[in-house]
């Protein structure tokens, strides 16, 4: 599944904007990923400026 | 708090595009809701700040303010790929803006014009009445609630979800996404009338870095790559690199990172009762990912269109295209212009990029015209670097 490190992101929503699926949502502070839809593409992981995002692999994911 | 259950017009994003979508709505005297998902209008900043004054001028006439003014641009240099500098002369002012000032100014000219403004307003759904959006649901700080609104205008920016919801595929292609990261900096010994652009398929792959003069001794020092260039490194880490290379004495005042969609707008920008503008309807120049002057532009026309058809009580997808053609008009056939430059510049090597600015060298600066270097790009690119002087400036609208 894929995570964030809090302290690196900047909550720009660049992720949100290239996520095939929606399933990433920016409010203020605060990024959900919606583990149920997401199908770990990497593409948040690959566009993210800081890399905040990071996959680790669970439940064969 | 004294929010009314429903709006003729419902703006969700309180960035220049929402903002001017909600001045010209409410002085048609229609009724204005914007929210804003952040705390504050104008905080935090992601861009460059970079826009054209004509551009400017156009949109908002005797309402310009000195204070948003940070630097006035009237020089451009343009950095090869082995340091090499051309010295294009182009005849075009542009301004780089303090964008929390500008943006908190929209704002209040919205809310005088008679729209209400509420932040922390995250909206987190549509509610839709068949085929038409018909409201949102919003988390204001903390307490959901549902408000009603005849038209939605999406203008909630490269994180859009607004569109997504409403059965608009708002995905941005990675080729076609910019990551881009940017400093302020600090004890900067450079001219305050120049904007830099610096070329390298090595360092800025699919993009290009930035120096865009903030006033006093301080500028926005930036880089963008394309999505399909990022794995490698991040926009961040090119940075570090790049100011480490060419700024080391500085101080670092700022920083933020973000996306810029550099693509063509979306194929639907309208549907039964919601518009899209700005960054969320993927408007910005694709060549120089300026989108100040293009999403304003897009608001105005937005804000327009839809108090008509509030007036005209139609609030369909048939009535609101008027909204697409007029954007088309004023912004986004050139748009499909410079999508297809983009692509030639993407191909450019490094190598091409040196030996077009060499010949370069050899003319005069004051001689540097755009006919002057037509003539000298046409010898391997016909036209390329003329239309890319024309349109890479976030100063061209």
């Amino acid at each position: 599944m894929i995570l964030l490190h809090q302290n690196k992101c900047d909550y720009c929503g660049t992720c949100v904007g290239i996520c095939p699926e929606n399933c990433i949502e920016l409010a203020e502070t605060d990024l959900v990923i919606d583990h149920k839809i997401c199908t770990v593409c990497h593409k948040c992981i690959w566009i993210c400026p800081v890399e905040a995002l990071f996959a680790r692999k669970d439940n064969g994911s | 708090m004294d929010l009314k259950k429903n709006y003729d017009i419902i703006v969700i994003g309180g960035g220049p595009a929402g903002c001017m979508a909600a001045i010209t709505a409410s002085q048609k005297n229609v009724s204005v809701l914007l929210l804003e998902k952040d705390r504050e209008i104008g905080y935090p900043v992601r861009c460059a700040e970079a826009v054209g004054k004509d551009g400017l001028e156009k949109l908002l006439a005797d309402k310009i303010d000195t204070r948003w003014i940070a630097a006035t641009i009237k020089k451009f240099q343009f950095v090869a790929p082995d340091g090499t500098i051309v010295y294009p002369q182009v005849p075009m002012t542009g301004y780089v803006l303090h964008r929390k000032l500008f943006d908190f100014d929209l704002g209040l000219l919205a809310s005088n014009a008679g729209a209400k403004i509420v932040t922390k307003a995250c909206v987190k759904g549509l509610i839709k009445d068949d085929d038409y959006v018909s409201g949102v649901r919003v988390d204001i700080n903390g307490t959901n609630r549902s408000i009603r609104g005849k038209i939605i205008i999406g203008a909630d920016g490269v994180e859009s979800r607004v569109g997504r919801w409403a059965g608009i595929d708002t995905t941005v292609h990675m080729r076609d996404m910019e990551t881009c990261a940017q400093m302020t900096l600090s004890n900067l010994d450079i001219d305050q009338n120049t904007c830099v652009f610096y070329f390298s398929q090595r360092k800025f792959p699919g993009g290009y870095g930035w120096v865009f003069p903030k006033g006093h001794n301080t500028a926005n020092v930036g880089l963008g790559i394309s999505g399909d260039n990022a794995r490698k490194a991040n926009a961040f880490q090119r940075l570090e690199e790049f100011i480490k290379d060419e700024f080391p004495e500085s101080s670092i005042m700022s920083k933020t990172v973000g996306g810029v969609p550099c693509a063509n707008r979306l194929p639907r920008i309208s549907k039964n009762g919601i518009l899209l503008a700005g960054d969320a309807a993927l408007q910005a120049n694709p060549v120089s990912g300026g989108g100040i002057a293009t999403g304003m532009t897009a608001g105005k026309i937005a804000g327009g269109i839809a108090a008509d058809a509030i007036r005209c009580d139609d609030v369909s997808a048939g009535f609101l295209m008027k909204y697409e053609k007029e954007w088309d008009a004023a912004c986004g056939n050139a748009q499909k212009r410079y999508y297809r430059l983009k692509e030639g510049i993407k191909k450019l090597t490094d190598e091409q990029l040196n030996q077009t600015a060499h010949a370069l060298k050899n003319i005069p600066q004051e001689k540097q015209t755009l006919v002057k270097i037509f003539q000298t790009a046409l010898i391997k690119q016909p036209g390329l670097l003329v239309d890319i002087i024309k349109t890479l400036s976030p100063f061209s609208t």
